[in-house]
């Protein structure tokens, strides 16, 4: 059941990332390419017409782990306190800016809620790439320090840096030279995904341009993954000991490397949708991948005190993980429907589509 | 949520009557909704963080069972309306009227079953069933359909579904008043002025009677501290207890100054018998009654006010219309358009009643509000966030006024530009 349970979490949050990813990756390249009005405008739209159904899969996941793995739920959402917050005021003022932008036609109003809306997407990219990345170093659970726990063994709470940044300190902050390293893979990766996104979407006159910056940050991100992969050894000291015991998960370092190497091609690629669908592969073979290192545990202590939180010592009763199922199922199958009307109604190009507002 | 419902009222009568102005109604309020329900779904995530961030000892305790019906909320309600909403807004001509119809009930049906599921986490903690508590301290849930069973959960929400109406019925009449008051559009000022003043005297009432005194009656029988000290009874009352209508609680001699009461009524009111006892203040150790009672009762008592008012005004406005006199009479017009933001009042000051009532608790009688915190962020963490959050609510409260006013200005008619 707990197995169940972690695999749903799992993928509603890599579907969460494919698809909110998008967002983010749209609002990179908007403050980093758009130049012209025509194609701000129609770039904020890329994101605009989306975000709000993309982010329920995010206040799925985190309603979900509440009900399923309580423990977890509340140690690290209390432990991440400080990044927590500034991802929600992240949220918000790329959310405000989306819908604002548009309300009052002037120049200044509008330039005020583009940059609110960019650095904003910048950032979460940055900062949820620092999560992942967090996950994966392990925290100090309980505030070990000279083999004695500061609070409850399951609790812990980061500061936003430790003046050394470095992964293996006692106290890692949530900001360390690691968790960087992360933070601008995930950057670079749905810089990627956004710009494969725009030139799905629009007719938006720098999609060659983009196509080019696809290209150039593939090169990049194909150097940050070498590199991330040689130096995992320090958060994790057996990586691979997950892929041999089950080696059917090499399926999802697969998946990540297809995407990748697919991206190579996006020059040649003749239809639109195929780079957006690597850019897909890549980001869910990413999270899997990362994931899959770690199964069962779900955030790692950084002591030889207290034990990792698992899926098995954070779930909720038996009994309680098994009566959701069945509403889970009825939501799941909704958000499949939704999905298909949401495609045969915004399908296509959106340059021309008339939004009411 | 009020709303919605009345969004899709003037959209089905459009349906039914082909009257362009019933459409024009419902996509001038569906803008409004739209701010919002952007305003509620940014200021909303907060909320879901919170649970683990705040209050990470209660999430990990009661979790497994808050859990269930919060992740219903997410999964069901807030993906109807988030997703419908888009389509309602933008697709109009792409589906026809009758699916429009539709994906705006889908915005109604996604709002009240969201704030029925909110309503069942709020009445598990006001009134906790189905669960079993386990030797580390941790509840969890034996009967998932005690969760909606629960005799807190129906009057609770219904209550508060009305006194949403009420909000919007006030929110709709007053621009209606606006209108008729500056000479635009006036045959929509008209409109909303007439649905605005009928929905809400039928909600005013509704919301007193029968949800309003089913709630109280709970409060009497499940949590008689806070009912003693809503009320502002400091002395249990043997042959009846009075109903206090003014007075200010006086906690150093655990007295009521200046009060005016009427006796025997509220013992009437909640047990139909007058001579029945009320339980007072007095009967309960300090530690189980709630810690502000001041403002517990207050909160209760410009609640009860508010809502009488609301009931007057309506009133006499139903008088006028049904007498023709409505839409000339200004002193009543100005009155309806300055009263908009006490509803807004009567709903807070209602919550503040369900949250400060049930204190000490958390889960009443079981977890205490302190035992239920995030102890490992320290309090200079949560007030710099907390003075962060207030900033960042003020600057999103004036985006709202200024966006909703700008929308009303521009006026039902200019659906295209």
């Amino acid at each position: 059941m707990e197995i169940f349970w972690f695999v749903i979490i799992a993928l509603i949050l890599t579907i969460f990332f494919i698809l909110d990813g998008y967002d983010f990756g749209t609002g990179i390249i908007h403050l980093f390419f758009a130049k012209k009005e025509k194609d701000k405008e129609v770039i904020a739209k890329a994101a605009g017409l989306f975000w709000d159904s993309n982010e329920v899969w995010l206040v799925a996941a985190g309603g979900l782990l509440f009900m399923a793995f309580p423990t977890l739920y509340a140690s690290a959402f209390s432990g991440f306190y400080l990044p927590l917050i500034i991802i929600l005021w992240l949220i918000i003022f790329r959310a405000i800016g989306l819908e604002l932008r548009g309300h009052i036609n002037h120049p200044i109003w509008k330039t005020i809620w583009d940059k609110s809306f960019g650095v904003s997407s910048l950032l979460l990219a940055l900062f949820f790439g620092i999560a992942l990345g967090n996950i994966a170093r392990g925290v100090n659970l309980g505030g070990v320090e000279n083999n004695l726990s500061a609070y409850e063994p399951h609790y812990f709470f980061l500061p936003l840096w430790d003046a050394s940044f470095s992964p293996s300190t006692t106290h890692p902050g949530v900001i360390d030279w690691f968790t960087i390293v992360i933070g601008i893979i995930a950057v670079v990766t749905l810089t990627i995904h956004g710009a494969n996104w725009i030139v799905l979407k629009t007719n938006a006159s720098i999609n060659t341009q983009l196509k080019n910056v696809v290209f150039n940050l593939n090169i990049t991100l194909a150097v940050l993954t070498i590199f991330s992969v040689s130096i995992w050894h320090i958060v994790e000291p057996h990586p691979l000991a997950n892929y041999l015991e089950y080696p059917i998960f090499l399926i999802f370092p697969t998946i990540y490397f297809t995407g990748l190497i697919g991206l190579f091609f996006v020059k040649k690629f003749k239809k639109e949708v195929y780079a957006f669908t690597c850019s897909c592969l890549m980001i869910s073979g990413g999270v899997t991948s990362t994931l899959a290192t770690m199964f069962p545990t779900l955030l790692p202590s950084t002591n030889n005190l207290n034990p990792d939180l698992t899926i098995y010592n954070t779930a909720t009763s038996e009994y309680g993980m098994s009566v959701a199922i069945p509403w889970m199922i009825i939501g799941i199958i909704l958000l499949i429907i939704y999905f298909i009307i949401q495609k045969k109604l915004l399908g296509g190009k959106i340059d021309n589509m008339d939004y009411g507002h | 949520m009020g709303l919605s419902l009345i969004i899709i009222l003037f959209k089905g009568y459009y349906l039914k009557s082909n009257k362009e102005i019933y459409n024009d109604a419902a996509k001038f309020f569906m803008k409004i909704f739209a701010i919002n329900f952007t305003m509620g779904v940014i200021t909303g995530i907060p909320m879901e963080f919170q649970f683990g961030t705040n209050w990470a000892k209660f999430s990990e305790l009661t979790g497994g069972i808050i859990g269930q019906t919060l992740a219903m909320e997410g999964t069901f309600s807030f993906f109807l309306e988030s997703s419908f909403l888009a389509l309602f807004i933008f697709g109009e001509k792409l589906m026809g009227q009758k699916l429009h119809f539709l994906t705006g009930f889908f915005v109604f049906l996604g709002s009240w079953a969201s704030g029925y599921l909110i309503l069942a986490t709020n009445a598990w903690m006001q009134h906790p069933v189905g669960y079993e508590i386990l030797e580390n301290g941790k509840f969890v849930l034996t009967h998932f359909s005690k969760l909606f069973s629960n005799p807190w959960l129906l009057p609770a929400f219904l209550h508060n579904q009305m006194a949403s109406l009420v909000t919007s019925s006030f929110v709709v009449a007053s621009i209606g008043a606006f209108y008729l008051l500056i000479k635009k559009h006036e045959a929509h000022g008209k409109l909303f002025l007439k649905t605005g003043v009928i929905i809400g005297l039928i909600s005013s009432l509704l919301v007193a009677f029968p949800t309003g005194d089913l709630n109280a009656k709970n409060v009497a029988k499940y949590q008689p501290a806070a009912f003693a000290a809503m009320e502002g009874i400091f002395e249990t009352e043997d042959a009846g207890a009075e109903i206090v209508l003014i007075g200010q609680p006086n906690m150093v001699e655990k007295k009521l100054d200046n009060k005016i009461a009427v006796p025997n009524i509220l013992s009437f009111l909640t047990y139909q018998e007058w001579d029945k006892q009320i339980i007072g203040m007095d009967h309960f150790d300090e530690s189980e009654l709630p810690d502000n009672i001041p403002a517990l009762y207050y909160s209760y008592h410009i609640m009860v006010g508010l809502g009488t008012i609301f009931i007057g005004i309506m009133g006499i406005s139903i008088l006028f219309l049904y007498r023709k006199k409505l839409y000339n009479f200004k002193p009543l017009l100005w009155t309806i358009l300055f009263l908009v933001p006490f509803p807004f009042i009567a709903n807070i000051t209602g919550w503040y009643v369900a949250e400060l009532g049930r204190q000490p608790y958390l889960v009443y009688g079981l977890l205490k509000t302190v035992d239920g915190v995030s102890l490992t962020v320290s309090s200079g963490n949560t007030l710099f966030t907390l003075l962060g959050f207030v900033a960042l609510y003020m600057l999103l409260g004036l985006l709202f006024l200024v966006l909703v006013g700008k929308t009303i200005y521009h006026g039902p008619q200019h659906q295209k530009h």
